[in-house]
């Protein structure tokens, strides 16, 4: 008999004291928790989702089309940044004031060369207001997983409000399993020793978050 | 499980050692303390808590009542998205499995994701015996790894360490494993990090082959969840060309809507964070972003067994977040190593033995390790009544009787003056005898009354067979001492 066999063979013989119960799924489960906590207006969850971040140590700046790419540049001009990834679908406009040089992650970009790269600049596919969190489903304007992970730096830019939600189960909702997803909430962290937070072990260790109406 | 912990002393010895370790004891406490109020606070935040709770624990029980169509469907959706899974009945099997897939890579070292079921299984241990390395990449795992020491917390592994012993680990081990620790380090937290993160990177980047764990499972979607912080866990996940991903049947859930309960609970439960800095979702392999091939491998393991208990089956909606552990007051003092399990505390007191069974001095000890207080109960997120198991397994070491082990239904003879129930009354006796472990117990019995039994279980029995036990009353005796002051003025 397959191991496959014998674990299924098991789980019902387990079972076997439970009666059947055909009740689907949908009418099994009880949901009559919250959608969203608290009411507000579309401002106040876009404020909420920059406490949160805040709170949680990332940069928050908020700015407008003509002045993103003024800040972009200055961003990485703080950071000293020599250079700098962009995704394949970023919108050109963003960058067109950089100063770093732009590197392109390709299929054969070995993860010691995205190493030396101190940057990185995306887009985004949902913001949660109530958990400060920022999701990332590898789109065009995002790219592959590893280009947010590699670098020290990563700035992510959040189209205010369309992009933001209020809460996790409104962020499940717009999101589509088949991609790889990132939930991020602040910059890499431990607490492992005496449980003091430290920011920063493996991911980048400074997150910038801009919101950008549209 | 593990042969890490064979040959363990049961329950008491173990822990009458920790107790006498002032260094552990002080980690403990602090550690243990400064997350149980910051979870109260972040739960505080929610106010649909209970329901969400009550929610998590509904979706996890019919679930286990329909384990064998979701097994299926998951098996189903996961080889629709490019990934192999497959079937392993307990820890040896798992271990070839996994030894026989990295060998196909042609690969001898391995990056790791901190993971419960592979440390429950000693697959570190299978592999290097095998031929193949298997680096862990978590802070706290990594100081134990190091350290050739135990895990102590589910979350925080290395608790039981404090900054200048890591230091010490780090400046001793590091160069025998790679990168050597950064010359003069101190023992400030940020630098230990910052000296991990250079150790373990070069071994990150060179990676092809990359072992997790799970917290979920969607069978609908094919999905799999890894809830971190470091970003060690997306290391693992996204830079090596094979991902194989060792995880407990019972992590399934039904629907991808589902993650919206538990990706409330689980983080505010366990860091007490609205969320944790990292989670990764992978549903089978995408063309171009990640590994190229991934492999499930569905353990069993003593989980089926674990099922055929009515009582006892509520221990596999467990999601592993440590709340319990921080607020038990036999786990503050005892400390995590005593539990001789990779499950300490209450959570570990109840699985171990449903895991393993009760043959060994230790298991048969551990039903025993507590003071039934139901802070447990209170914390859990998935409402989990670890006292009710407790009683129901005591009854069990001492009676015997019916359960299933391997598959099978097997009659377990009482322990009745074996070395097993001798075992279980010094547990008894020893969770008794700390002041601080009963205050905090009878403060919560007195919430908890109707968890407790009339007439004690197990080696209790012979004494309260003939009396009933004395009523639990609805404000304990200190608790009226403090708030009254000792009865001044007349106050009741
Ligand atoms: S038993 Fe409950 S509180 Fe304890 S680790 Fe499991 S889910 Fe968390």
């Amino acid at each position: 008999m397959s191991a496959r066999e014998r674990i299924l063979g098991r789980v019902r013989r387990a079972l076997a004291d439970v009666p059947r119960d055909d009740t689907p799924y949908e009418r099994a489960v009880v949901r009559d928790y919250l959608r969203e906590h608290g009411e507000r207006t579309v401002e106040q969850t876009v404020d909420l989702l920059a406490e949160n971040l805040a709170d949680y140590r990332a940069v928050v700046h908020r700015t407008d089309f003509d002045e993103l790419p003024y800040l972009v540049m200055r961003l990485l001009a703080e950071r000293g940044s020599q250079y700098v990834l962009v995704p394949p679908g970023l919108p050109p406009e963003w960058m067109s004031a950089a100063d770093p040089t732009r590197i392109h992650d390709r299929a054969v970009s070995t993860p010691q060369e995205l190493d030396r790269v101190e940057s990185v600049v995306t887009g985004c596919a949902v913001a949660i207001a109530e958990t400060g969190t920022i999701v990332l489903d590898g789109s065009p304007d995002q790219g592959r997983r590893r280009i947010t992970l590699v670098p020290d730096h990563h700035i992510c830019v959040v189209r205010v409000p369309e992009q933001v939600v209020s809460s996790v189960p409104q962020a499940l909702e717009r999101l589509d399993p088949a991609r790889p997803l990132t939930w991020i909430s602040g910059p890499s962290a431990t607490s492992d020793i005496e449980l003091d937070r430290v920011e920063g072990v493996h991911g980048p260790r400074t997150l910038e978050v801009v919101l950008l109406p549209s | 499980m593990s042969g890490t912990f064979v040959g363990m002393p049961a329950f008491p010895e173990a822990a009458r050692e920790a107790v006498r370790d002032a260094t552990l004891r002080g980690n403990l406490r602090h550690a243990t303390h400064t997350i149980r109020a910051k979870r109260a606070k972040a739960v505080a935040e929610v106010p649909d808590w209970d329901r969400l709770r009550e929610a998590g624990k509904r979706i996890k029980d019919h679930t286990l009542l329909h384990l064998d169509r979701y097994l299926e469907q998951l098996e189903a959706s996961v080889t629709a998205a490019g990934g192999t899974v497959h079937w392993a009945a307990d820890a040896e099997e798992a271990n070839r499995i996994v030894a026989g897939l990295v060998k196909a890579t042609g690969e001898s070292e391995v990056v790791k994701v901190k993971s419960m079921a592979t440390q429950e299984i000693g697959l570190n241990e299978a592999l290097e015996a095998e031929g193949i390395r298997a680096y862990e990449t978590d802070l706290a795992e990594l100081i134990v790894q190091l350290g050739k020491d135990r895990p102590s917390h589910i979350l925080v592994p290395a608790i039981h360490r404090n900054r200048g012993e890591i230091r010490d680990i780090f400046r001793r081990e590091m160069g025998a494993w790679g990168r050597p620790a950064p010359d003069g380090l101190t023992d400030t937290p940020a630098e230990l990090a910052e000296a991990a993160r250079l150790h373990l990177r070069e071994k990150f980047l060179r990676a092809k082959v990359g072992i997790s764990g799970a917290n979920f499972m969607v069978a609908e979607t094919g999905t799999l969840v890894v809830v971190e912080s470091e970003g060690n866990g997306r290391m693992c996940l996204t830079l090596p060309e094979t991902l194989i991903s060792v995880v407990g049947i019972e992590k399934i859930v039904p629907t991808w809507r589902d993650l919206e309960v538990f990706l409330q609970t689980l983080p505010r439960s366990s860091t007490a964070e609205r969320m944790n800095p990292y989670t990764s979702m992978w549903t089978g392999t995408t063309d171009g972003d990640g590994p190229r091939a991934f492999h499930l491998v569905l353990l069993d393991n003593g989980r089926t067994d674990t099922l055929a208990d009515e009582v006892g089956r509520q221990a596999l909606r467990c999601i592993r977040c440590s709340a319990c552990l921080n607020v038990c007051p036999v786990y503050e003092r005892a400390g995590g190593h005593a539990y001789g399990s990779v499950y300490p505390g209450p959570i570990g007191a109840i699985l171990s033995p449903q895991l393993r069974g009760t043959g060994s001095e230790i298991d048969a000890s551990l039903p025993y390790a507590s003071s039934l207080c139901g802070a447990c109960y209170e914390v859990c997120p998935v409402a989990i009544d670890i006292p009710e198991v407790l009683v129901h397994l005591r009854e069990r070491v001492v009676e015997g009787g019916q359960v299933t082990s391997r598959g099978d239904k097997v009659v377990l003879k009482p322990a009745k003056g074996h070395a097993a129930e001798r075992a279980a009354m010094r547990a008894a006796r020893w969770a008794f005898s700390h002041p601080g472990a009963l205050r905090t117990g009878q403060r919560l019995a007195s919430r908890t009354r109707r968890l407790h039994p009339r007439t004690l279980p197990g080696p209790g029995r012979a004494w309260s067979g003939t009396r009933d036990l004395p009523e639990v009353p609805a404000e304990p005796f200190r608790d009226w001492w403090r708030r009254t002051d000792g009865g001044k003025d007349g106050v009741k």
